[in-house]
């Protein structure tokens, strides 16, 4: 299959940087899967699984989180917030970040309610990133 | 010379030695933060260049003018300050302070203790993040979203960042940067360029601007914000280090002056108790 240039970075380094065949992101809009040779795209990113087709054929999953998706020309670029490979993802940490955000989203302000919520969405996608590949 | 002042001079270098201790100390901690520091700008650099080149990318071939985001409107500045918490960093604080060029009506957001000090009955938009060492890449997150909501309501119409800038571990620059509205420079060949028109977005370019406009500040927030810590560091690190120089100098010379003032006592004392014995002869 044809590949095209793929970057992902993040605030904590540059994830991914090399040929890829396919990318599959969850968009504010839904999921939005990138083949070479697509026009000119950009849109805003959710937080999601993120599945990339590696140029040998493999995929791999990440847990992806704001930030926007961007293809101009033949580079592809995912500037996220926050990028994880399954592999990283520390699932016990993951599952104290929901317990935490639950147990605020009853008792918190307005302000403080949404924050646990994005918590808790991050918390839930990592989970479920690290699920999908057992 | 008499035993006082030798006790004096001998005070003396006991004070200037235990200071020498905490300068070293101080330059030691500096220098081992530091590397972190480095290490952090190291790691994110990609993620602000690929950031701002293809927001970049999505403003040349923008078409819709509407966005507020590249709009020149009348209006009060807003300045993100970012300095440090402490001072004993040598010119670090100041210098940027001095840089700055500020109108009466501005209104300033500051990051770090010094800057909230320094603005003090300036107008403030938040003290929430007063302190520089604590944030996270979370906070710049919740800084962009609240700066952008204010930007769009038009409570200022232009964000300035101000930080001091990491050259290397000897220079450190204070740097003013623009952050909104994002310039737009529409080139003629950018008007003639057939690709003009056709980057798809989504939902729509307005939306698609509004939503990443955020990350743009968070990106451009904690970009400095790092590059602030890791020159407040090296600053402080190199105050430290001249400090202990001259400490230790100083110690030299009055180590040269007690043995001198010791040694003169003694010639003191001999010719005393000669003279004292030639008279009892």
């Amino acid at each position: 299959m044809k590949t095209f240039h793929l970057q992902i970075v993040t605030p904590d380094g540059l994830m991914f940087d090399g040929q890829a065949e396919k990318i599959l992101v969850r968009t504010t809009e839904g999921d939005v899967g990138i083949l070479s040779g697509h026009s000119d795209y950009v849109s805003p990113v959710a937080t999601g699984l993120a599945r990339i087709t590696m140029e040998n054929g493999d995929t791999k999953s990440a847990a992806c989180s704001g930030g926007l998706l961007s293809v101009k020309g033949k580079v592809t670029r995912l500037v996220a917030d926050t990028f994880e490979w399954a592999e990283d993802i520390d699932v016990e940490r993951a599952k104290r970040a929901k317990d935490r955000a639950e147990k605020i989203m009853h008792t918190a302000s307005e302000y403080e309610e949404k924050a646990a919520e994005i918590k808790l969405k991050r918390a839930i996608t990592r989970i479920n990133v690290v699920e999908s590949i057992k | 010379m008499s035993a006082s002042s030798m006790k004096t001079i001998k005070n003396r270098i006991k004070s200037i030695s235990s200071t020498m201790q905490i300068t070293k100390a101080m330059g030691l901690v500096a220098a081992s933060k530091m590397s972190k520091a480095a290490e952090r700008i190291e790691r994110s650099k990609p993620y602000f260049d690929i950031l701002t080149e293809t927001l970049e990318d999505i403003a040349k071939d923008n078409k819709d003018f509407s966005s507020v985001y590249t709009q020149e409107r009348q209006g009060r500045t807003c300045h993100i300050v970012i300095a440090g918490d402490r001072g004993l960093a040598g010119g670090y604080n100041n210098n940027l302070f001095k840089s700055l060029e500020i109108a009466e009506e501005d209104i300033i957001f500051p990051i770090g203790k010094k800057v909230l000090e320094y603005f003090n009955g300036k107008q403030i938009y938040t003290k929430v993040y007063a302190k520089a060492a604590d944030i996270k890449i979370s906070d710049c997150h919740a800084m962009g979203k609240l700066l952008a909501q204010s930007y769009e309501k038009g409570e200022f119409t232009r964000l300035k960042l101000s930080y001091t800038s990491y050259v290397n571990m000897l220079v450190q620059e204070p740097k003013t940067v623009s952050v909104l509205p994002i310039k737009v420079e529409h080139t003629k060949e950018g008007m003639r360029n057939i690709n003009y028109s056709l980057i798809i977005y989504e939902p729509d370019a307005e939306s698609a601007f509004s939503n990443i406009v955020p990350h743009y500040l968070s990106g451009m927030i904690y970009g400095a914000v790092t590059e602030s810590v890791a020159s407040e560091l090296s600053a402080r690190r190199n105050a430290m280090e001249s400090a202990s120089d001259n400490a230790a100098e100083m110690i030299d010379k009055l180590s040269l002056e007690y043995n001198r003032a010791r040694q003169a006592s003694i010639t003191q004392e001999l010719t005393e108790i000669i003279s004292g014995a030639e008279n009892l002869g």
